[in-house]
Formats: C-alpha cells, structure tokens, sequence
C-alpha cells in the first residue's frame, strides 16, 4: 500500500476558484506592502545598526530587572526578549539585548558593551555573553542597498532565463508569482514582527528558487501540452498540466516541508526565523505557481502554433522527447 | 533498451567514490585537524614530539585531509570589518614632503623671498613665499621635485601637482599617486594586520580585503571581538622626537614646525615636539616585553643599522636634553639623554602592566599600521553557543533525513529506497565538495544543506511522477522508465538551472554567513541533478536488468 497524497489521477478544475484566488492574492500581496509600510520590518542590527548582545544564565530570566539594570546607562531604544529553545537546559536562561547605535558613533562604541556586561553581571555575576554582535551604521546601509539590489537582480536574471527558455508571457507569470511570494514573506514579517536580518535576505533568495523551480517544472508540463493539444481552450490545458504535475507538487512541497519543519523545531533559535521564512516560502510558493502563474498565463493567452520551431524561442534547446 | 554503456557506469560510481573519500575526513574531525596541524608544524620546521607523532597517527597519511571548515557561528570567534582612513597616508606624505619643498625654494630664495608653511586642506601643502611677483618661479622650482609615477596604470603622471593661488604655492598629490598609495596602504594594512593575528597564534585567521578600504579579520577561537580590536585597532606608530618644552596646556600654539601631544600617563601634561621624528619604529628590529632596573614591566627595542646610527648620532650630540618615546600621538615617556647610546637598543617604560607591555611588544614587531582604522561592524561567537549550534544542526538534518527516507518509501516503494541511496549519496557528495573546495560552513549552510535534502529528492519525485504516467501509455516497463527519465530531463534541468541562478546571485552579492549558504545551496543543486538523473537511473538500470519484472509498481 502505498502513501498518496493525492490520487494518481485527478481532474479537479482549478480555474473554478481562478477568480477568488485572484481576489484573494491581490488583497493579500495589496496588504503586506500595507503591512510593511505602515508597520514597518522589525529589522535586526544588519539593517539598522546597533548592538546585540545574547546572555545566559543559570538564574530565570527576569526582563523588568534587566531593563532596571541596562536604562540608567542611556542606551536609547533597548529591546530585551528572552529566548526559548527546547535545546535549552534546565539552568540555560537566554535572552537577547538589542540597542540602537548610539548617537555620533560611527564606529562600534565597545565601552557601551563592557558597560551593558557589567551592569547585567550585578544580576548575576555568571551571566556569559555567547553573542555579541555590532554593526556600525555606515555600513547598515550599504547592506540594505546591497540585499535590494541583490534580490531586484534575482528577479532580472530569472525573468531573463525564463524568456529564453518558454515565451516572454511565461516570464511575466513566473515573476508575478515570484513577486507575490516575496511581498507576502515580506507582509508576513511586518505582521509578526519577526526579526528581519541579513539571513532573512537568504532566505528570501531561496523562496525565489523555491517558487521558480515550481512554477518552471509546471510551466514545462504546459508547454508540452500545448504542442500535443493543440485544439482545446488555453484554460484546459493549463488546467491538465496542472492535475498532472500535482502530485509531483505536493510531493516536493511535503518532503522540503518535512526536512524544513525538523530544522524548525530541532535547529536552535539562531535560525528559527530563517527557518520560518523558508516554510512560509515553500506554502506560498506551492500556492503561487498552482493559481497565480497558471492564472496570469491564462491572461496573457500563448500564441498557439507550436509548428514553426524556428521562430520558436522557447523550444530552442528542447527535445522534442519522442 | 535500458542500457548504460561501461565507461559510462565507472564514471558515475568512481566520482560517487571520490565524493565518499572527500568526504570521509569529516567523520574524523578532531583526529584529521590535529593531523592537519602535526603535518604543518613538521613542514614548519618543529621536532616531532610524542604529542606531535600521536597526532600524526590520527590518520591515514596517503587518504586526503581536507576538511569542512566550520564558520565563525559555528566555531566561536570573532569577525571584525575595519575602515582604513586612507587620507592619513595622505598627510604622511604631504608632511614628509615639505624639507624637500623648504630647500627647493631656498635655493631660489633671491627671487621668492622667504617662506613659510600654512595651514592646508588634507592631501595639501601651502607654502607661503613674501614675494609673490615671482610666484610663477616658486613653482617652476617646486614642481621639479615631482616624480613620475612608476606603474602600468598611470603611464606619464607624476605624483604631485603644483599650482599657485596668490602668494601661495600649492602642492598635492594627483589622483594618479593618491590610487597608487591607496593601493600600498591596503596592501601594507592586510600584511600588518596579519602579522599582529599570527602572533597570537590562534588557527585559521581569516583576513581579506573588502571593496577600496575595507578589511575583514575573521579569527576563530579569539575570546572576544574587544581582544582582536585592541590588537588590530592599534595604528602602533612609534616615533622618538627632540622635545622642545613642556606644557599644562594642550591649547598652546606649537608654533612652526612643532606638535604638541598630551601625555599617555600624566593627565593634564603636553609635550611640545619637533614635528620630524629622529627615528621612527619602522626601523625597528625587535621589541621584547621585558622588565626595568625596578622590575616593571617595560619593553626593549632594537633599531636596525641606519636607525641605530642615526639614534646614536642624536643621543651623543644631545646629551642632557630630554626626547619624547611617542606612540600613536601620545607621549609614553621623555627621559632625559644620560648618555650617548650606541648600539641602537633601548627601553620603553612607561606605567605598563604585563600584558601591556606585551601587546606593545608584538604591536611593534610586526610593525605599524600605515593609517589608522575604526570598526563597522563586529561580532563574538562563543565556542559553546557554536557547538550548540553544530549539535542542534546534527540532530535537525538527522531527523529531516529520516523523516524524507520515510516519506519516499512510503511514497515509491523500491524505487523510494533507490532515491534514499542517492540521496545519502548526495550528502556525501555535498560534503566531498565542500572540503574539496575549502569552503566554510556556516550556520545558515546547515540549513541549505537541510533544505537540500528537501529539494533533493524533487528531480527523483519528478522522474517518478512520469514514469508512473509513462506506465499508463507505453508498452511495458522498460519503456516506461526510460521515457520517464527522458521527459522528465527538462523539467529538472530548468527548475534546478532557475535555483542555481539564484545561488549564483546570492554568492556575488551577498557576504559573510549568506555566502556560505549559497555555496551549500549551490553545490547541492548541482549533486541533487547528478545523483538523481545518473545515480538513481544507474541503480534502477542494474536492479531492472537484473531483475527483468514484467510489470513494475510506483
């Protein structure tokens, strides 16, 4: 007996919701770039400059005395969360330190470090400090630029890829739906206020491949189609392409979920929110190339006469496989 | 039908080989790093001890030992960027300029009449002369003192530039020498920086140029980022100068020719200096911690020839008078000349504590920073939070490998198992790779490579899919399998082909720990299509001949 996901064969009509999943993936993609100006990223000190310090400490993790012991140094803006783990032992307590870079430092002010150490070893003199980490507003900036630039240029190069590969409406699907899963990891981080730092970027590249990859294996199965069905309606064949390819869907998403979901739970808090930005990536990635990519094809039309291969671009370096 | 030529299954089985042998060192860390440091320390010259022989029997001398270097998060250690002030050299150079100028125009001092330096931008030298009708002479005389540039990139330039403005002469440096010294002054900075890291001796520092002015110092293993600042921050430029007064007052004006620096260890007290230094520690050629005559802690030096000459000349001629020890701009000590000093050896004291006195030993051996440098970013990794780290990334992709493992066997049966034996594969071949190339894991690599493992089985996942459909058409299994491979070839070189790019992108713009994911990331798009397009393909090949069904189940 085997595991299926979904049946062998399906012929579920996909365009039924088309209308609704529209709506809905507007409204959405509309209200995290809302989400994201209005409540702004919870930017890491990658992005903004300033200090991190992590703690641990035999004694429970007690905010308001930490917060007693680090405002009378005048750090500004502090933030003190404790951090959970189920690596933890009974006698780890962690929590983690974030202030601004203080005014008319350029560079990174050590003295306010060994300060915020001290102040805190008050609390317990064997508080160590894993982590620390400074960044220096100067180059804050250059990697916010850098990280734009870098997923803008992404995008560019995949777009690029796709027209040379299939037809210029392919790669406008594509990165529509490649867009509509940045924006949405994006409102999502907005939303939760998880910490957005450089890793965050990472993970956001990756989602770009992720969502690629799905939509390019779907995109494949269409061109295919077209060239064997060449009579029935658009709609129809990205519809079959769609029911084919869904169990090889499904089954990607679910190992790379799985393997995801382990690191998640299992690979230390260091990571959790590039873990978590991956998982919601894959979700929505899986989503996006099924009912935004199809869709926007279904938009845009394909020219349909397959039989000329020279003026094809898209069928230039594909076999015909028979 | 179902066939793969000879030669053709060697290869696919002699690299799955290498991989395992690339990457078996991994399984040994401790053993092979310290083989790996026996080895370098016999090629180093050292004697082989009992400890270092051990250590040599750690592993197989004719089996690679390139390992997986870990990453900073993952090793414990501290990651400094620098920004080195580049027009510092500027100044050097401007001021070390201006003898040179004085003499020029003295020699034609009929016509230009006296002269005298003033205040200039940075990068500039103004020179003042009192007969300004013949300004155009003072620069005839100055400009000859320029010098062509030697270098493949400023053919025909010269390092200076001389205009006028009134009464003034104006020097500067052309954009041409500026590029060249910006240039030396890096190179000079790496070289320093990784003198003073190497004299601590901790392993594997890393330290690399970043763009026009920056550097990055990674050293694992280093108690804290503050420990490496202070080594590194240090500009460690040592000049002795005649002092000319002393003062309570660091507003005084020096007058011409003159520095006014506060004291290091007596608030409230400045020294009045000689702007050109006698000798400076660039002549140096040793520098020991040491103790003075009343057992604190001091430092000894000794000046190459011409530093102890000159050092020498000046201390006989200047018996009496007292001389300013300067570092980085602040007075250290200014004994008073006892005696002429010959043989070019001397002490520094000062209020040092041992470790002072210690650091300031290494600081000057391997010499001063040619600018100085401040600090943009800094991070420590305690070695427990990396092993922590390294021990949750074990248990993580253990459990998403079984977890997959599961799943595809659930989910193809035989066929599953196949795909689980290329994707075991896969992880040896992503580590192989990863030693191969020297590359350094990192914490988000951990989670590329677990992301990987995800994405791994998507080409098997594909090529499953179609054969299963390929079953519903074709005549026989066979057929089906190989049409299976066949068409599902696109599907999988374009989607991995469009993940890639990202990576690709991802390494050139990205930097530090996003690097690192990139090269996990990459390296295992490129074993997932080989192991699952050859490997897995092979193994069905040679299960199927073997076997013949005459029907297959997916």
């Amino acid at each position: 007996m085997r595991l299926k996901l979904v049946p062998e064969r399906t012929d579920w009509d996909f365009f039924r919701f088309a209308r609704l999943a529209m709506l809905v993936s507007t409204a959405l993609t509309l209200l995290s770039v809302l989400l994201v100006f209005l409540i702004g990223l919870n930017f890491g000190i990658d992005f903004r400059g300033g200090t991190t310090v992590r703690t641990l400490s035999s004694q429970a993790v007690d905010v308001g005395a930490y917060r007693e012991r680090i405002s009378p140094l005048g750090l500004g803006d502090v933030v003190i969360s404790e951090v959970f783990d189920i690596s933890f032992g009974p006698d780890e307590h962690v929590a983690s330190i974030r202030f601004e870079a203080q005014e008319g430092d350029e560079s990174v002010a050590a003295e306010t470090v060994i300060r915020l150490q001290q102040a805190l070893r008050v609390l317990d003199p064997e508080m160590e400090f894993p982590l620390v980490e400074s960044v220096g507003p100067k180059v804050s900036g250059e990697l916010i630029q850098k990280a734009v630039i870098a997923v803008l240029a992404a995008i560019a190069a995949v777009l690029f890829y796709i027209w040379v590969r299939f037809e210029w409406q392919f790669s406008v699907g594509a990165v529509a739906a490649l867009i509509h899963d940045v924006v949405l990891t994006l409102g999502i981080f907005a939303l939760l206020q998880i910490k957005f730092d450089l890793a965050i970027i990472a993970a956001l590249l990756t989602i770009v491949g992720y969502s690629l990859n799905d939509t390019v294996v779907l995109f494949d199965r269409v061109r295919e189609n077209l060239r064997r069905h060449k009579k029935p309606e658009l709609m129809k064949v990205l519809n079959l392409s769609i029911n084919e390819t869904l169990s090889r869907t499904v089954m990607t998403s679910a190992t790379t979920l799985l393997a995801l979901l382990a690191l998640f739970v299992f690979g230390g808090d260091v990571i959790r929110s590039f873990v978590f930005a991956m998982i919601w990536g894959v979700i929505v990635g899986t989503y996006s190339s099924v009912f935004v990519a199809t869709n926007i094809l279904n938009r845009l039309g394909v020219k349909r006469d397959w039989s000329k291969p020279q003026k094809d671009a898209g069928t230039k370096f594909t076999s015909d496989g028979s | 039908m179902l066939q793969i030529s000879l030669w053709k299954r060697i290869l696919i089985f002699g690299l799955c080989l290498l991989g395992i042998i690339a990457a078996l060192p991994n399984a040994f860390y401790t053993q092979v790093e310290k083989y790996n440091d026996a080895a370098q320390a016999i090629e180093g010259g050292a004697l082989e001890t009992t400890e270092i022989k051990q250590a040599l029997d750690g592993w197989i001398a004719w089996m690679p030992s390139n390992l997986v270097n870990l990453g900073l998060d993952l090793r414990g250690g501290a990651h400094l960027l620098a920004e080195v002030h580049l027009s510092d050299v500027y100044t050097d150079r401007i001021d070390a300029m201006w003898p040179d100028v004085r003499d020029a125009l003295r020699e034609v001092r009929a016509e230009v009449g006296t002269v005298r330096r003033t205040d200039s931008p940075v990068g500039e030298l103004h020179v003042r002369i009192s007969r300004p009708e013949n300004i155009a002479q003072a620069v005839e005389s100055v400009a000859e003192l320029a010098r062509p540039l030697v270098s493949l990139t400023a053919v025909g330039a010269n390092d200076i530039e001389v205009d006028s403005e009134g009464d003034r002469v104006i020097i500067r440096l052309t954009e041409e020498e500026m590029a060249a010294t910006d240039e030396r002054t890096m190179q000079q900075s790496l070289e320093i920086v990784r003198r003073r890291v190497d004299e601590v001796g901790t392993r594997e520092p890393s330290i690399q140029r970043q763009g026009r002015d920056r550097v990055i110092i990674q050293v694992p293993g280093i108690g804290s980022a503050e420990e490496l600042k202070e080594l590194i921050g240090q500009t460690a430029k040592l000049t002795f100068h005649p002092v000319v007064r002393r003062t309570s007052s660091g507003l005084d004006n020096p007058g011409a020719g003159n520095v006014i620096y506060p004291s290091l260890d007596e608030p409230g007290q400045f020294y009045v200096l000689e702007r050109t230094a006698v000798v400076s520690g660039d002549q140096l050629t040793d520098a020991q911690p040491d103790f003075d005559q009343n057992g604190l802690p001091a430092v000894t030096f000794r000046f190459n020839p011409a530093g102890a000459r000159k050092f020498g000349d000046y201390t006989a001629e200047n018996i009496g008078a007292p001389f300013a020890i300067v570092l980085d701009g602040e007075v250290i000590s200014a004994p008073t000349i006892q005696d002429h000093i010959p043989g070019g050896s001397g002490i520094i004291t000062g209020r040092f504590t041992v470790e002072e006195s210690n650091r300031l030993a290494v600081l000057l051996r391997a010499g001063a920073l040619p600018a100085g440098m401040n600090f943009l970013e800094e991070r420590t990794v305690g070695p427990e939070l990396g092993q922590d780290s390294i021990d949750a990334g074990k248990v993580a992709c253990v459990i998403a490998f079984a977890a997959v493992l599961i799943f595809m066997f659930a989910s193809y049966g035989l066929f599953g198992l196949f795909a689980n034996a290329a994707l075991l594969i896969n992880l040896v071949l992503i580590f192989g790779a990863l030693s191969l190339i020297g590359a350094t894991l990192t914490l988000p690599g951990i989670a590329g490579i677990v992301l990987t493992i995800g994405m791994a089985v998507d080409a098997n996942v594909l090529v499953f899919e179609r054969i299963r459909e390929e079953l519903n058409t074709a005549k026989g299994p066979a057929r089906a399998i190989e049409r299976g491979y066949e068409r599902a070839l696109t599907a999988i070189l374009d989607a991995n082909v469009t993940t890639l790019i990202a990576a690709v992108i991802l390494f050139v713009m990205g930097s530090g720990p996003v690097r690192g994911f990139s090269v996990t990331l990459g390296i295992g798009i490129i074993t997932s299509v080989f192991t699952a397009i050859f490997l897995t393909r092979l193994l069905v090949v040679i299960w199927f001949t073997w076997q013949r069904p005459k029907q297959i189940s997916l």
